[in-house]
């Protein structure tokens, strides 16, 4: 091999030496280094489906906000007259015409029952000529409302059990995972049921209901992550210079809890919307005439195989918002733990 | 192993013991008259009604009466439906219940371990993402709406299948399929993850360093590794199938505990709510605790360390 | 002597989201029938990916960018996936590196280690079992028959290092591959897996590629030694000559840090810098940057190898004949007198150098 030295070309100085490069300079490092939040806020603007999420369910909260103040028409204002007629819009594309087929003939029911020109629901009207597009934004505005109530009694509950419990250990864990052993196998369903038999039905109590038992999960989830962290060097090293256990959690586990308890809050609002939906669809949520997407389901469901429509706006709405707190939440939880994605 | 079973059921039967008192107690504080049509009755009459279903005892007796009663089986007698004993309504529709339940958890674990595995050894290809995107749908769409579309596309459009009655098996089949899809999804999405973890382990490299085929390597090793785990989330899933049964079973007009168990809530029917509630947490506690014994069966770590290595 | 394995300008790429890492940048070497070559580099120079692909493991994301893997007159790398997997675990096996995490945890360990024989169809089920008993007393497991229906868990880290080999003698390959076998274990179980594995290459007739970042190790096994840096090879020869007579730099600097007995001072040497970015190798030698003895020419030209002995080549400006003789470190002088004395003494010779290489 010692020809192909013949191939490049060699002068008299190639043979001077220059020795090894600054070691300070070779061993400095590059790239800028992110936090670990950097890192996963990066990782998260990477997932298109997560991020879209993310846009919709803003567009949708915003939509909800509004509805505090105004809506198309008034939700609960009923116009017997008008009942029952499909969605209209003005230039009438297909599917909001204002007709109907009425034993296979196309009816203009806008004319039938005299609306007057100029007068659209966008969604139709239900069985008391009620504005369904309205009564849809305020349900969405109620079921989110719910949810996210009903995570908060998730935080509020949920943490600082998991956090005592995981950090005092011995008897106090043993009691404490005990109780949720005995909560966790009655089926959650059954304590809201009964939960809501005993309060008058209403937000309230449903929020009530849900947080008796919807705390459960996190409680375990902030315990688990709490034995792993307890036994981590640096609180250790906290825990040795005498820090007070008060202080630990909230400078130390807190930080760390962060990304556990923000997923388990994005699955949880999706839940509680669905048990929302759930409780009214059989009858035992919002009661009457409040609008949630569980009470629309409900009405729309009665009558769903000759007024389709009634059924189909509510439904697309509680599958897009699910699903879209379901994909951020996966991104999320991609995001801050990238190993249970790789 | 033995001593471990024991000591399970001892808590077991503590669990149902407080689930039965605090249901109990609940049920005496509950607002609304037993009696559908209290308001056209006389006081007598109340009194007499009052007396015949035990009503006029003090609560502790009530409670004592109850307890005893349990254990023989007894749930008391419903307030509505022809005052027929609890027991007896129970009996006589769990079968529908346990029919589609069964029919649906085994549709939907077997269609979503088949699902996660094929996600997970296509991972990052149009395979895994379809796989994905079935198992977000079937996480996200309520099984009610499912149910509703199911209806009225498979049975009120194209007429395949009956609408809502309960007859013979072909009856059965919607209401499975809507029932499945939380199970599958969730198993699916539980069966890719594990698999993927399996996957990238020292011991599926050293399988194929062996000679196995991709397919051979997933048969013999990979699959088994990733289904030991599985089985810990039939728990979860049978809290859903119990949850998704009342709406369904509504939607279906099947004549199950579901449908029962809706009905007593909008009728005040007490002694049928708490015998349910009862029902329900007992199948729950027993399916924990099999799961339990069984993923200790399964998983030989567990099984040869003998003490009690699940929590 | 006969060459059993012949790797020629091999190439290999990863895809990654920052680039092409060049990961193996043409690495020739071969192998004789019945010896032990060592591959020594530190962590990221390439020695795994170069024996993963004589295996055709690699990872999704890698790709052979040229070269030939030379296996009984055929090149591995044109082979379908059924012709490699008839070869995988019966003409060649591998040892991972760790045996906590190499065996399935939910197989007995007699049915993991009968399994080569099983899938190669080289016999029934119950001769099978036969014979992963026979080489599970063979590599040391007490109580064998016993123990064949234990589960990893029930062994400790040596005795599992112990079956992961078994697993890959069982079905007697011509080529063992042990990637860095003895690392994750305790010093006194190292001893003891490398005995054993020259026991089974006497008992056996196989040849191993031994890679690992220990010289330590490498002085009690190998007959010839590569050394790694940076996706290539830069030096080789028998393992006499890289221990007591190195002459590339990057050698010097290993040997130099490794500790010995009589090593005086208190502090451990250790080669300043880091090994250069993959993504964008540098034109001359990677090791220039840390190299003390770097001239002008190792930041432009790529060193060819050159030609020691027969059998000791290195790829090092400083063996060109127009390259001014340098002082090599203190330790590594020691070394080569010391290794003058005892080819003096005859203690060891020329005669340890197997073969005489062709391809220089």
């Amino acid at each position: 091999m010692a020809e192909q030295t013949n191939q490049i070309k060699l002068n008299k100085n190639s043979f001077n030496k220059v020795g090894a490069n600054d070691v300070d300079e070779q061993e400095k490092i590059s790239a800028p280094s992110l936090t670990f939040l950097q890192d996963a806020i990066r990782r998260l603007k990477k997932n298109k489906a997560a991020i879209i999420s993310l846009w919709l369910l803003v567009i949708i909260i915003m939509i909800s906000i509004i509805s505090i103040w105004w809506t198309p028409s008034d939700p609960n204002a009923q116009h017997v007259a008008y009942a029952n007629l499909p969605p209209k819009i003005a230039n009438g594309i297909p599917g909001f015409t204002g007709k109907a087929s009425v034993g296979g003939e196309i009816v203009d029911k806008y004319a039938q029952a005299n609306v007057p020109k100029g007068t659209y629901y966008v969604l139709g009207t239900d069985y008391l000529g009620r504005d369904l597009f309205s009564r849809l934004m305020k349900g969405v505005a109620l079921s989110l409302l719910i949810g996210m109530l009903a995570t908060l009694f998730d935080l509020v509950i949920g943490i600082p059990y998991g956090i005592i419990s995981g950090w005092k250990g011995g008897r106090t864990d043993t009691i404490m995972q005990r109780i949720i052993e005995i909560i966790s196998s009655i089926p959650n369903l059954v304590v809201v049921i009964l939960m809501l038999l005993l309060f008058t039905p209403g937000l309230g109590s449903i929020v009530v209901a849900m947080g008796i038992t919807g705390w459960i999960t996190m409680a375990r989830l902030v315990r688990a992550e709490t034995l792993t962290l307890k036994s981590q060097e640096y609180v250790l090293a906290a825990r040795t210079l005498g820090e007070s256990s008060f202080k630990i959690a909230i400078k130390h586990l807190i930080p760390n809890l962060s990304s556990t308890i923000i997923i388990q809050t994005m699955f949880s609002i999706p839940t509680a919307i669905f048990f929302e939906a759930f409780l009214s669809f059989i009858g035992i949520g919002i009661p009457a005439p409040n609008a949630s997407l569980g009470t629309l389901l409900s009405d729309g469901q009665k009558t769903f195989r000759f007024l389709p429509y009634q059924m189909w706006y509510p439904a697309a709405a509680i599958s897009i918002i699910m699903i879209a707190f379901n994909l951020l939440a996966d991104g999320l939880r991609d995001a801050f733990d990238p190993k249970a994605s790789e | 192993m033995g001593k471990y079973i024991l000591k399970r059921v001892g808590y077991m039967v503590l669990t149902m013991f407080i689930i039965a008192t605090a249901t109990f107690f609940l049920m005496k504080l509950m607002p609304g008259s037993p009696y559908a049509n209290q308001a056209k009755m006389t006081t007598e009459q109340i009194n007499i009604m009052n007396h015949q279903y035990g009503l006029d005892k003090p609560a502790y007796q009530q409670y004592w009466i109850y307890l005893v009663g349990l254990l023989h089986g007894d749930f008391g007698t419903s307030f509505q439906f022809n005052n027929q004993p609890v027991s007896y309504l129970i009996a006589s529709r769990i079968g529908p219940s346990m029919q589609i339940g069964v029919q649906a958890i085994i549709l939907g674990t077997l269609l979503g371990i088949l699902l996660g595995a094929i996600a997970a050894i296509r991972k990052n290809t149009w395979v895994d993402t379809v796989a994905t995107f079935f198992a977000i749908i079937g996480r996200s769409i309520p099984n009610f709406v499912f149910a509703v579309l199911l209806q009225f596309f498979l049975a009120f459009k194209l007429r395949i299948f009956p609408i809502a009655l309960w007859e013979g098996f072909s009856s059965s089949i919607l209401p499975t399929i809507a029932l499945a899809m939380a199970p599958l999804a969730t198993t699916a999405r539980f069966m890719r993850t594990e698999m993927v973890d399996v996957l990238n382990s020292d011991y599926i490299e050293l399988a194929r360093a062996k000679g196995n085929t991709p397919w051979q390597t997933v048969a013999k090793h990979a699959l088994r590794n990733s289904l030991i785990p599985v089985v810990t989330i039939i728990g979860p899933m049978a809290v859903d199938l119990m949850v998704g049964s009342m709406v369904v079973e509504n939607i279906f007009s099947i004549p199950g505990i579901g449908d029962q168990f809706v009905k007593s809530i909008t009728t005040n029917d007490y002694p049928t709510i708490m015998g349910l509630t009862l029902l329900y947490s007992f199948m729950l506690v027993v399916v924990i605790l099999i799961v339990d014994i069984l993923y200790g069966l399964i998983d030989p770590r567990i099984r040869l360390s003998g003490s009690e290595g699940s929590n | 002597m006969e060459k059993i394995l012949d790797v020629k300008n091999l190439k290999i790429n990863f895809s990654t989201f920052a680039g092409q890492v060049q990961a193996i940048r043409d690495v020739s070497f071969h192998l004789n029938k019945g010896e032990t070559l060592a591959i020594v580099g530190e962590s990221g120079s390439g020695k795994s990916v170069t024996v993963r692909s004589i295996m055709a493991l690699l990872a999704n994301n890698a790709h052979i960018d040229g070269g030939e893997i030379d296996f009984k007159g055929q090149d591995i790398l044109k082979m379908s996936p059924r012709e490699i997997e008839k070869i995988r675990g019966n003409d060649i096996s591998m040892i991972f590196q760790d045996p906590m995490t190499s065996l399935d945890p939910t197989m007995p360990i007699g049915k993991q280690v009968a399994e080569p024989l099983l899938i190669h169809g080289s016999m029934n089920h119950a001769n099978a079992m036969a014979r992963a008993e026979e080489v599970l007393k063979l590599v040391g497991i007490d109580n064998a028959k016993n123990r064949m229906k234990d589960y990893p868990h029930q062994f400790s880290g040596g005795q599992r290092q112990r079956i992961v080999i078994a697993i890959a003698i069982v079905n007697y390959p011509e080529i063992l591959l042990a990637d860095e076998p003895t690392t994750a274990l305790d010093v006194t179980i190292q001893a003891q897996i490398i005995d054993l594995m020259k026991d089974l290459q006497h008992k056996i007739g196989t040849s191993i590629i031994f890679i690992t970042h220990d010289l330590g190790v490498v002085a009690g096994i190998a007959d010839r030694v590569a050394v790694m840096y940076a996706g290539k090879i830069i030096e080789y020869g028998t393992v006499d000559e890289i221990f007591y007579d190195p002459k590339h730099p990057y050698t010097w600097g290993l040997l130099n840090s490794m500790p010995t007995l009589d090593t005086s001072s208190k502090r451990l040497y250790a080669i300043p810098g880091t090994p250069p970015n993959l993504l964008d190798p540098p034109a001359g030698d990677a090791f220039a940057p840390r190299n003390p003895y770097t001239m002008e020419i190792d930041h432009e030209a790529m060193p060819p190898f050159f030609k020691v002995t027969d059998t000791h080549y290195a790829a090092t400006w400083l063996l060109h004949p127009d390259a001014p003789q340098v002082d090599p470190p203190l330790a590594i002088k020691k070394r080569q007198a010391e290794y003058r004395e005892l080819l003096a003494s005859g203690q060891i010779g020329s005669h340890k150098a197997k073969e005489v290489d062709q391809n220089a």
